[in-house]
């Protein structure tokens, strides 16, 4: 995913002369290329998140693009403050770009993880939460972010992240979720690297006979309520996965909407229980913790659906 | 221009737009800093035009100083400043970038503007433009961290449109600056991390324009004038009181604190 969104800024870069991109000292091996072909478009600001907040507010209201990259909790948690009054108080159309998303950077501990990122960002007015679900929503994502009028936080994985794909040929706009594949009776709605978890349990459960519709919820705020409204219509249980705290994401999101639409569907999330990761584990080891792995996931969805209150057999 | 005049009518004004609210102090601290920079140093015809300097309020809480400079300008209707912290107003407590014609940046969560002046200076800098970029910050301001990181990041980007002035009053919310960081050690701090740095009397008009004229002190270096000011400067019972941080001015006390103001020429 990084690969995809350095390459895809590069390509805008070329057309646009406003684009800068910023680090906040993060970027060994993806970000050089940037640097060496527009040197005067790049800053590694150093390690000092608050001032690169401000020197990005700064050149949009000079009318630069700027992008601002470091590791998840550095571009929203450090500078929080900045990204509230500089960006979002003042609507500035800076991107933030956090790479390393959920437990990403598994072994490294919780100062490096990103479980309450989502949460941070989309209480903040004005700010839009983009999590691609692979490396052409990456490079979707990145493209559509130069409309946006406001900041936005694009959070990313790290590399070698599977698409659930099948082309580039997708139809991608921020704020509208993509249906990745059709079912009925189970919703599985998934966002940033989950995506491919949500496709993975999906198969299991198809094999078994059940019909699951799979989302990819890449745009967390604003979220697309009238494709959840539609999907309750077929799906009355809707099961949301994302390697974030289960307080404040994509669940809680979702769960907002269908308290507030009054939309008939029972939910499931599955995340990370309101815990920073107790032991240092792989963002494999981790996933199993947390219950986050496709068989884990397909078998909770499977004892809801074998419940007599929803009954999902097609 | 008789800019001693000017300053005098803004801080009358401000007598009568701080019997409510708080901050009157703060505010009239500043007012010299921002009558030599509106009205003798800062090349700004219009409050939109792109080649025009830019001024940052980093201190926002003292934002009345600034609506009125604003409007003594011209740029703002001198009626607006009735709605000072009315209700369904523009005039808010501490400055909004776009509610107000000349506001460049929203703050009041202090420590912020150096690091959008630098953006700003930056920006200019890269597009061979030639204004200038003036900030303003409190001498307790300059705790926070966030003016340390700017303070490395705009020398080693060598923004010499870039010009921060400390308004060094030597009070803060709740104590003297000196308990906290002594004023006596900001010159040698700022320099420390590569500025150029001036010391004036904040309340002499010549010599403000001069230090604001003559930076960048050091070639390719951003600039730093620690303006020595008195807080609530021009009402000699508030002067140098930090009260006057949250006071407003009793109704009793307008019409003498104005002829106060008019008898100091
Ligand atoms: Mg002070």
């Amino acid at each position: 995913m990084r690969q995809a969104f350095i390459n895809t800024l590069m390509e805008l870069a070329e057309e646009d002369d406003s684009i800068y991109l910023l680090t906040g000292d993060a970027g060994f091996t993806i970000l050089e290329r940037f640097r060496d072909r527009f040197p005067g478009r790049y800053y590694n600001v150093g390690i000092a998140e608050a001032a690169m907040i401000g020197l990005a507010a700064g050149l949009a209201m000079s009318g630069k693009t700027v992008f601002v990259y470091s590791i998840v909790p550095f571009v929203t948690m450090r500078c929080f403050e900045q990204v509230r009054v500089d960006l979002c108080y003042q609507k500035l159309p800076v991107k933030l770009v956090g790479v390393g998303q959920g437990v990403t950077y598994g072994t490294a501990g919780a100062t490096h993880h990103a479980i309450e990122d989502i949460a941070v960002m989309r209480a903040l007015p004005n700010m839009t939460v983009i999590c691609p679900g692979g490396p052409i929503e990456t490079k979707k994502a990145v493209a559509a972010s130069l409309d946006l009028t406001g900041p936005c936080y694009i959070r990313l994985g790290k590399s070698g992240e599977p698409t659930v794909h099948k082309s580039e040929d997708i139809s991608f706009a921020i704020g509208r979720g993509i249906r990745v594949r059709e079912g009925v009776g189970v919703a599985l709605v998934a966002t940033s690297n989950m995506v491919p978890t949500a496709v993975a349990a999906a198969d299991l459960l198809e094999k078994e006979g059940w019909k699951p519709e799979v989302i990819s919820m890449h745009t967390v705020k604003p979220i697309d309520r009238e494709l959840l409204a539609a999907t309750a219509g077929r799906c009355p249980l809707i099961a949301t996965l994302e390697e974030h705290n289960l307080i404040g994401g994509l669940g809680s999101a979702v769960a907002e909407v269908i308290l507030a639409d009054d939309l008939h569907a029972r939910l499931i999330t599955f995340g990370i229980p309101d815990q920073y990761a107790p032991v240092a584990g792989s963002q494999e080891y981790l996933r199993d913790l947390f219950g986050l792995l496709p068989e884990q996931v397909a078998e909770v969805i499977r004892d809801k659906l074998k419940e007599k209150i929803v009954s999902g057999k097609p | 221009m008789n800019t001693a005049e000017i300053s005098r009518e803004i801080r009358q004004r401000l007598v009568r737009m701080h019997q409510t609210g708080s901050h009157f102090g703060s505010a009239m601290s500043i007012v010299d800093i921002l009558t030599v920079l509106y009205f003798r140093v800062m090349n700004i015809a219009s409050p939109d035009d792109p080649g025009r300097d830019r001024f940052i309020l980093s201190k926002g809480h003292a934002t009345s100083a600034w609506y009125t400079t604003l409007a003594r300008k011209g740029f703002v209707d001198e009626k607006v400043l009735d709605t000072y912290l009315k209700d369904g107003g523009q005039l808010y407590g501490h400055p909004v970038r776009g509610g107000v014609p000349g506001v460049e940046a929203s703050t009041g969560s202090l420590g912020h503007g150096i690091n959008i002046a630098s953006g700003i200076a930056l920006a200019g800098k890269n597009d061979g433009r030639d204004y200038r970029v003036y900030v303003l910050m409190g001498d307790g301001e300059i705790q926070e961290g966030s003016v340390w990181e700017g303070a490395i990041l705009a020398a080693r980007l060598k923004l010499d449109n870039l010009v921060a002035i400390v308004d060094a009053n030597n009070l803060q919310g709740f104590d003297r600056v000196e308990k906290i960081q002594p004023i006596r050690t900001f010159r040698k701090k700022w320099e420390a991390f590569e500025w150029g740095a001036r010391e004036v009397d904040g309340h002499d008009h010549d010599q403000l324009e001069r230090a604001l004229r003559e930076a960048p002190f050091v070639p390719g270096a951003p600039s730093v004038v620690i303006a020595r000011t008195t807080k609530c400067k021009g009402v000699k019972e508030m002067e140098d009181c930090f009260e006057s941080h949250y006071l407003s001015v009793p109704k009793d006390k307008v019409e003498c604190y104005c002829r106060e103001l008019e008898e100091e020429q």
